[in-house]
C-alpha cells in the first residue's frame, strides 16, 4: 500500500507538532524535579516553584505585563474565562460580548443570565467584523464587563481589541479578552491594547502542552473577582480563609507543573522565533490557501479577504457537500487532518451565515509548509470535481 | 569570633518570594532561600535571608516590585564558620 501523506491543519484546535524542546522539558521535570512547587522548603520543591516562576516571567514578558505576579496559571482558557465571568458578575450587572464568541465565553454568560445578569451580544458583519462603536453604543450604567475574543476561531477575523480597549478604558469598564486563538501568533500588549483581563490557552500558538493556560488580572481588579476554586496555596497556611493576593487567590491546588514547564519551553520557542515572524509565515501560507481554494468552483471562503484583518484560520464551504463529508474524505483519501462543523461557536456561525451545517476549517501553524497547502488545495479540488 | 547579623525577608507567597529572588539575583545582591523560621510564621514556606549590611539595599531593590510582608532579624544569627 502506498504510504499516505499526513498533513496536520487543525492548529486552531491544538498545535501539532510541538517544538522538540517542549516534550523534552516535560520529560525533564517529571524525571528530575516534579516535587510539589513551593509547598515545601526543600530543594526539589523550590526547583519546581522556580520553573513556574520563570514561566510566569516569560509569559508576562510576551504580553507586555510588567508584574509577573499579575498572571495566574489555569488549566486552559476556559478556566480563565470562567474565573472572570462567574467571579465578577452578579444580579443586576450588564455584560457586553460579540456574536463571534466561542462557547467558552457564551456558555458561562448564558448561565449567568439565569442568575440575573443581563447579556448584550453585539452583532458582527457577514465576515465576522465587529464595529467598535457598536460596543460603545451598547454600554449602559450597569455595564460591568466587556468580553471579547481577540480573533474568531471560525472565520479567523481579528477583532478591533485596541479600539474597544480605548472605549472601555475611557468609560472605566473592564475589558476581558479571549486570546485563545492569538496568543503567540498575533502581538499582544495589555497596556497598549487597553486589556484589563487576558485569558489565554497554552496548547495552541504558544506550543505548550494541553492543560495549560492562564489569566492576567490588571492591578486592583482582583478585589472585584471572587475565586471559583479555593484551597491550598502553600501561602498563609495558618489561615482558613482564601488569600486575597495575586496570584494565590486564583491558584488553589497543586498546579500542572510538568505542563507549565512545557509551556515555558513553548513560549521560549515562540519568543526566539518572534511573534511577528511566526505571523508572517502563517499568513503567507493562509493567503496561498485562500487564493487556491477561491479558484475552485463551488468553494466559498469565509471571513475577511484582507490578511491584515485575520489570522491563519481558513474556513470554507463546498456547495453540495456537507463539511463533515469534506473533512472525512480529506482525512480518509488524502491524510489531511482538518476540522469540520460548528467549532464550539454556534453564534459565530449564525453571524457568518453558516449555521447549522458549519464549515470546513483548515488552520495553519508554524510547522506547516507551502507543500502542505498545495496538497490540500489539490485534494479539495479533487473532492469538488468528484462530488 | 564575629557574629554575622542576618535578616530574613518574608513574603506573602512562594510566587512573591521567587519574584523577589529574581530581583535580587538581577542586582547581584547575595541572598539565600531558607525555610521561614518557626517563630516568625508557622507557614511551611521559604523566605530570603540576607546579611545585615545588605538589608537596606535589598529592600530598596524590592520596593515597588514585590510586597515585603515582613523583615525580621534572626536572633540566632550564628558565628560564620571560619
Ligand atoms: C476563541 C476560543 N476561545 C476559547 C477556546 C477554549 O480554549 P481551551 O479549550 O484551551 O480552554 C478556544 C479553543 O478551543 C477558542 O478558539
Amino acid at each position: 500500500m502506498e504510504e499516505k501523506l499526513r498533513i496536520y491543519l487543525d492548529n486552531a484546535a491544538s498545535t501539532w507538532p510541538k517544538p522538540e524542546c517542549v516534550p523534552r522539558a516535560v520529560e525533564h521535570i517529571i524525571r528530575e524535579a516534579a516535587a510539589n512547587p513551593g509547598r515545601s522548603g526543600h530543594t526539589l520543591s523550590i526547583e519546581a516553584a522556580r520553573v513556574i516562576a520563570e514561566a510566569r516571567r516569560q509569559t508576562a514578558a510576551l504580553f507586555g505585563i510588567s508584574d509577573p505576579l499579575r498572571l495566574v496559571f489555569t488549566g486552559n482558557a476556559t478556566g480563565a474565562l470562567n474565573i472572570v465571568i462567574q467571579g465578577m458578575l452578579g444580579p443586576g450587572d450588564h455584560v457586553i460580548t460579540s456574536a463571534m464568541e466561542h462557547n467558552s465565553v457564551m456558555r458561562p454568560l448564558r448561565a449567568m443570565e439565569l442568575r440575573g445578569v443581563e447579556v448584550s451580544v453585539v452583532a458582527c458583519s457577514a465576515d465576522g467584523t465587529l464595529d467598535p462603536d457598536d460596543v460603545g453604543k451598547a454600554i449602559r450604567r450597569q455595564t460591568a464587563l466587556v468580553v471579547l475574543t481577540h480573533a474568531s476561531n471560525v472565520s479567523g477575523t481579528v477583532m478591533p481589541v485596541s479600539q474597544v480597549g480605548a472605549i472601555t478604558s475611557e468609560r472605566g469598564i473592564p475589558l476581558c479578552v479571549d486570546a485563545s486563538q492569538t496568543a503567540g501568533c498575533l502581538p499582544i500588549d495589555v497596556g497598549r491594547d487597553g486589556i484589563d483581563l487576558l485569558a489565554f490557552t497554552g496548547h495552541k500558538s504558544l506550543y505548550g502542552p494541553q492543560g495549560t493556560g492562564g489569566l492576567y488580572v490588571r492591578e486592583g481588579l482582583e478585589a472585584r473577582i471572587s475565586p471559583l476554586a479555593m484551597g491550598g496555596t502553600g501561602s498563609a497556611s495558618e489561615r482558613e480563609e482564601q488569600p486575597l493576593f495575586m496570584p494565590d487567590k486564583y491558584e488553589s491546588g497543586t498546579p500542572n507543573t510538568p505542563g507549565i514547564a512545557g509551556l515555558l519551553a513553548g513560549i521560549d520557542f515562540v519568543a526566539s522565533q518572534g511573534v511577528e515572524r511566526i505571523r508572517e509565515h502563517e499568513m503567507t501560507l493562509a493567503r496561498r490557501l485562500m487564493e487556491g481554494l477561491a479558484a475552485i468552483e463551488g468553494i466559498r471562503v469565509i471571513g475577511p479577504r484582507d490578511p491584515y484583518h485575520r489570522i491563519a484560520v481558513v474556513s470554507f464551504t463546498l456547495e453540495g457537500v456537507e463539511p463533515s463529508e469534506v473533512a472525512f474524505r480529506l482525512d480518509d483519501e488524502f491524510g489531511i487532518m482538518i476540522r469540520s462543523g460548528l467549532h464550539c461557536a454556534p453564534s459565530a456561525h449564525r453571524a457568518l451565515g453558516t449555521f447549522p451545517q458549519g464549515t470546513v476549517r483548515a488552520s495553519i501553524g508554524f510547522f506547516n509548509t507551502a507543500r502542505d497547502i498545495d496538497e490540500t488545495i489539490d485534494a479539495v479540488a479533487s473532492i469538488a470535481y468528484n462530488r | 569570633m564575629s557574629t554575622v547579623e542576618r535578616w530574613v525577608l518574608v513574603f506573602e507567597s512562594v510566587s512573591a518570594t521567587l519574584a523577589a529572588e529574581q530581583a535580587l539575583k538581577e542586582k547581584g545582591i547575595p541572598y539565600k532561600l531558607v525555610p521561614i523560621p518557626r517563630h516568625i510564621s508557622s507557614d511551611c514556606g521559604v523566605c530570603i535571608r540576607v546579611d545585615a549590611h545588605q538589608r537596606a539595599l535589598a529592600e530598596e531593590v524590592l520596593a515597588g516590585r514585590v510586597r515585603v510582608a515582613g523583615v525580621h532579624r534572626l536572633p540566632d544569627s550564628r558565628p560564620r564558620p571560619s
